[in-house]
């Protein structure tokens, strides 16, 4: 009797062990809330030095941005990311290393092909649909405004 | 001990939403850049229904961080947009709130692979 | 000439010799199990070239010429020479082999490409239209993940079904029938697709491929795993060599204890990180042949061994359109015995 590819997929599934949820997301959440806290920080520190708050929250962002990139080139970034999977993946250092890793990796296609056109081939979704999204957010809100 | 609440609920909040982003990666077969996109999205969606910006006030960085504050951010701007450039303000809101962070991201790692080696990982 | 058995199996009459075997390893192979047996281990992943698929081609290169030079064989005395890899359009085999100037077939077979090549060799001996073929095949780690995954810095999580691909190279010099081991049969495996789509799950989606082999194998020659003192599959890993034993027992065989797989002996998974369900690539199979079983063949520790490597035959692209991944086992039927003594 031959096998269906639904009773295959049934055995496949037993016999595929299952991430470790539980510690998984404890990780996620302490090392995803760190970086969050790591923003708080210098937010606040921005405040100090006398920034308005959407200025001070925008530098926090691109500080954040550029450690991220910084700990990618530094070859840490993908060390840090094994232990905390969605923890380094939500925060914006997630976005940041989608950027950076692919320019870093196809560096070796050269300037153009290479770091050019593969710098968003992760992350370029994200500014698409992100775009999008909000493009189609505005339309409704000014047909709102219409009526 | 205000601060110490401020970097609390931050790290709460930032962890919780990091935290449901494991759900995703661990019990969907959802790949990393269709998460971030999900993430994104909602926050638009979330920003447009009045949501978001509470929840930026209240846990700061804690909201701001993760991706769905990007997508807030994308709202926020088309929201000012609209308000003051009307329909051309749609286009070009959301990009110019949300510049600063892509153009570092771009110009941070044009950087990097021009200085660094890609590791081997092993 | 060869005589066919049953469905889709050659029996050599003339039994060929493997001549000389090598395989070439870097570090994360070389703090393995088999980490004394390789002929080169390169601590240097890159192999001191400037891209991952540079290093991969001087992998072959150097695989290639040791074991040229472990059989005393120049270049020039190859008839034939087999060959492929993971990456686009085999590049690994098309720079790393190209100043050997020997008559070049190049192979896709994905990971059982070991088995392609040697079983190709093999053939083109028996049938008389070579003296000497040489059959080789490698991958790398980081060319392979970044033609089929992630940027090597890309912070992605790796899952518990996830296998670890092999950096390393392994040859084989194919000749006529002198000193064991010997080619005895060979099987060529038939595409399988049972509908498995995760690329972190490549022991599932070659698991049936192997069965169907092993299986046809079996009923042609009228063998069961008792007539052999190893059946060792590709890269399965964990996932996959349990799928492997279950599905043989839906129809009736066991292997017990005979069966081993290459992906599960080349790393420690225990102490090892990343290795999750064992090892693949095209390496993996070949390394541990040419590393482990070859030699043993060579001095009578192993007599009868069935190897079949197994290969996932999707692309980026396919995977991309959400089309399943096929799998394919070639099997190659190595003895330590010439003639019609040993199994057939």
């Amino acid at each position: 009797m031959a096998l269906t590819p639904k009773e295959y997929e049934g055995m496949n599934q037993k016999a595929s062990p299952n991430s470790p949820l539980g510690k998984d997301m404890l990780l996620a959440f302490l090392i995803g809330g760190a970086i969050c806290t790591l923003g708080q920080f210098f937010i606040e520190l921005y405040t100090m030095a006398g920034l308005d708050a959407e200025l001070a929250s925008g530098t926090a962002s691109v500080t954040l941005v550029f450690l991220s990139v910084l700990f990618t080139g530094l070859n840490l970034y993908d060390k840090l990311a094994r232990l905390g999977g969605a923890g380094t993946l939500v925060p914006i250092t997630g976005f940041a290393n989608a950027v950076s890793a692919p320019a870093l990796e196809f560096k070796s296609e050269g300037l153009i092909l290479g770091i050019g056109v593969k710098m968003f081939s992760i992350a370029g979704p994200v500014i698409v649909y992100g775009v999008a999204a909000s493009v189609i957010y505005g339309l409704i809100l000014f047909l709102f405004q219409l009526f | 001990m205000e601060l110490f609440l401020t970097y609390l609920k931050a790290f709460l909040v930032g962890g919780a939403f990091c935290a449901i982003g494991q759900i995703f990666i661990d019990k969907t077969k959802l790949t990393p850049a269709r998460i971030l996109v999900g993430y994104v999205v909602s926050g638009v969606i979330l920003s447009g229904l009045g949501l978001y910006q509470p929840l930026v006030d209240f846990a700061g960085a804690g909201a701001s961080v993760p991706l769905t504050g990007f997508g807030h951010l994308l709202a926020k701007g088309v929201r000012e947009g609209l308000a003051e450039k009307g329909l051309f303000g749609i286009l070009s809101g959301g990009l110019t709130a949300t510049a600063g962070g892509i153009a570092a991201a771009i110009i941070f790692a044009l950087i990097i692979a021009l200085i660094f080696k890609p590791g081997d990982k092993t | 000439m060869p005589t066919k058995l049953g469905k889709h199996t050659l029996r050599l009459d003339s039994a060929p010799s493997v001549l000389s075997f090598a395989a070439v390893a870097s570090k994360k192979e070389g703090e393995g199990p088999l980490g004394q047996k390789f002929d080169i281990l390169n601590e240097d992943t890159s192999f001191g070239q400037q891209s991952w698929e540079k290093a991969e081609s001087q992998m072959q290169k150097l695989c290639a010429s040791k074991a040229l030079e472990k059989a005393n064989l120049s270049p020039d005395s190859v008839d034939f020479m087999f060959a492929g890899d993971l990456l686009n359009q085999c590049i690994g085999s098309n720079y790393g082999l190209r100043d050997l100037s020997i008559p070049f077939l190049g192979l896709y077979g994905a990971c059982s490409t070991m088995a392609e090549s040697l079983a190709l060799s093999s053939m083109f001996l028996e049938g008389g239209l070579a003296n000497v073929c040489l059959a080789v095949t490698s991958s790398h780690f980081c060319s392979a993940e970044r033609q089929f995954r992630f940027p090597l810095e890309y912070g992605g999580t790796r899952t518990p079904t996830s296998q670890w691909t092999v950096t390393g190279s392994g040859s084989a010099v194919v000749g006529k029938n002198t000193a064991p081991p010997y080619v005895k049969a060979v099987c060529v495996g038939t595409i399988e697709d049972l509908g498995i789509k995760d690329l972190n799950n490549m022991g599932a989606a070659m698991a049936p491929a192997a069965a169907k082999t092993i299986e046809t194998f079996f009923e042609d020659t009228c063998t069961g795993a008792d007539n052999y003192d190893l059946i060792l599959t590709g890269d399965l890993g964990q996932v996959g060599t349990d799928l492997l034993h279950q599905l043989l027992a839906r129809d009736g065989v066991t292997l017990g204890h005979k069966h081993n797989d290459c992906g599960l002996i080349i790393y420690d998974r225990q102490n090892q990180l990343d290795i999750n369900a064992g090892g693949s690539g095209c390496g993996c199979s070949a390394v541990v042949l040419c590393a482990d079983v070859l030699p043993k063949l060579r001095t009578g520790e192993l007599h009868d061994v069935l190897f079949i490597a197994t290969g996932a035959l999707m692309s980026p692209t396919s995977v991309q359109q959400g089309e399943s991944i096929p799998g394919i086992a070639h099997l190659v039927y190595l003895s330590s015995e010439p003639g019609r003594k040993g199994v057939l």
